[in-house]
């Protein structure tokens, strides 16, 4: 993103807000299973704390929180931990992403609770490396970038 | 040839409203995907999942949990598509780049 | 007649909202409005699937420990949210492909519009 000029305004409550944009997103996934929320819309809020302190920053500094090399094996994390939870239900007797046979749990509904969390985890973590990526794949080569 | 263009598009607005009078009432309980049994006479999915999601799978949250426990590979293939697509967007983009150092 | 009008007039607006994308796909000949023509069109979609889940007096999705499970016209149909909750997603992923697909034409090309394009690679099928 091009900058013409330092506005320590804008510096400093993008600074502020993207803290709490993440702390947000960390809820809504979390908390998807009693409330409106889930891995892909945590995913998104948590792709938009970090996009907006590149935009308001610049791209070199918003680097330090994190860095571009980062994007393409976290969301290959995500995908990974999404196959991983259903391989391990496969492995422990059941059939693919049968989450009642992962031993989270004692009861039956709580291992698919679990289930369920483990893989919004996986898809919160893809989404958001993803959307990270292409901002900084589509400002590759730009002045500034 | 702009004139033609515009007829289709005409022509795929009055197809797609006429098409809309024979669709169900907005918020109509008793239409055909919303009620709780289907034709056949056997529970409608939505019905299921309604009524059986916070025992089977103890979430609160329907959404999520035909999300991620009924139609898990469905969402196993989205995730897919999005990790595709970032790859895609990295491979194109990159591989450009560093073309550009070589030269 | 009041009925239909009241439960029907939204169908309307969303056909509308779909002609508006399709035009922008149509009639454009920038690519970059071709995108964003996609981008109107994929919204219309996702909207018209969200109106035809819901039902009057009912809730969202989320069990109501007060309102019980056994009533289904209680809740608005889960379904379609969760089909268009990827949806949405994938569609702003699929948006940066193309994205990257005509920053790749515009470095090759220097152009975007459709038919200087078409000439180009007239006289450069390579």
């Amino acid at each position: 993103m091009r900058r013409n000029e330092n506005n320590p305004i804008i510096d400093l409550i993008s600074s502020l807000v993207a803290p709490f944009i993440m702390l947000f997103g960390l809820y809504v996934i979390f908390h998807g299973h009693y409330s409106p929320g889930g891995g892909f819309q945590g995913g998104t809020l948590l792709a938009a704390s970090v996009i907006l302190l590149r935009l308001s920053l610049g791209s070199e500094l918003g680097q330090s929180q994190f860095p571009r090399r980062l994007g393409t094996p976290l969301a290959s994390l995500g995908v990974l931990i999404y196959y991983g939870t259903g391989l391990a239900a496969l492995i422990l007797g059941g059939a693919f992403l049968n989450y009642g046979f992962i031993p989270f749990s004692a009861l039956a509904p709580l291992r698919r609770s679990w289930g369920i969390l483990s893989v919004e985890i996986g898809v919160g973590l893809a989404v958001m490396a993803v959307l990270v990526a292409i901002y900084d794949d589509l400002l590759e080569g730009e002045p500034d970038a | 040839m702009k004139a033609a263009n515009v007829l289709v598009l005409v022509a795929f607005c009055g197809l797609l409203i006429y098409a809309a009078t024979g669709f169900p009432n907005r918020g109509d309980a008793l239409s055909v995907t919303n009620r709780e049994s289907s034709p056949a006479g056997t529970p409608n999915a939505p019905t299921h999942y309604i009524r059986r999601a916070k025992e089977e799978a103890h979430t609160d949250n329907m959404v999520t949990a035909i999300l991620a426990d009924y139609r898990g590979y469905d969402t196993l293939g989205e995730e897919t598509v999005i990790l595709t697509a970032g790859l895609i967007c990295y491979l194109l983009l990159r591989r450009e780049r560093s073309g550009h150092e070589k030269e | 007649m009041r009925d239909f009008l009241v439960g029907h007039y939204f169908y309307w607006f969303i056909f509308l909202l779909m002609t508006i994308g399709l035009a922008g796909i149509i009639l454009k000949r920038n690519l970059i409005k071709k995108v964003i023509g996609m981008s109107i069109l994929q919204v219309a979609i996702i909207l018209f699937f969200v109106a035809s889940a819901s039902k009057w007096d009912a809730t969202v999705p989320i069990l109501d420990p007060a309102l019980g499970a056994a009533d289904v016209t209680k809740y608005i149909n889960p379904l379609p949210h969760c089909l268009m909750l990827t949806a949405i997603v994938v569609g702003v992923a699929t948006s940066g492909v193309a994205f990257a697909l005509i920053i790749m034409i515009w470095r090759r090309f220097r152009t975007l519009d459709e038919n200087e394009l078409l000439e180009k690679l007239k006289h450069d099928p390579d």
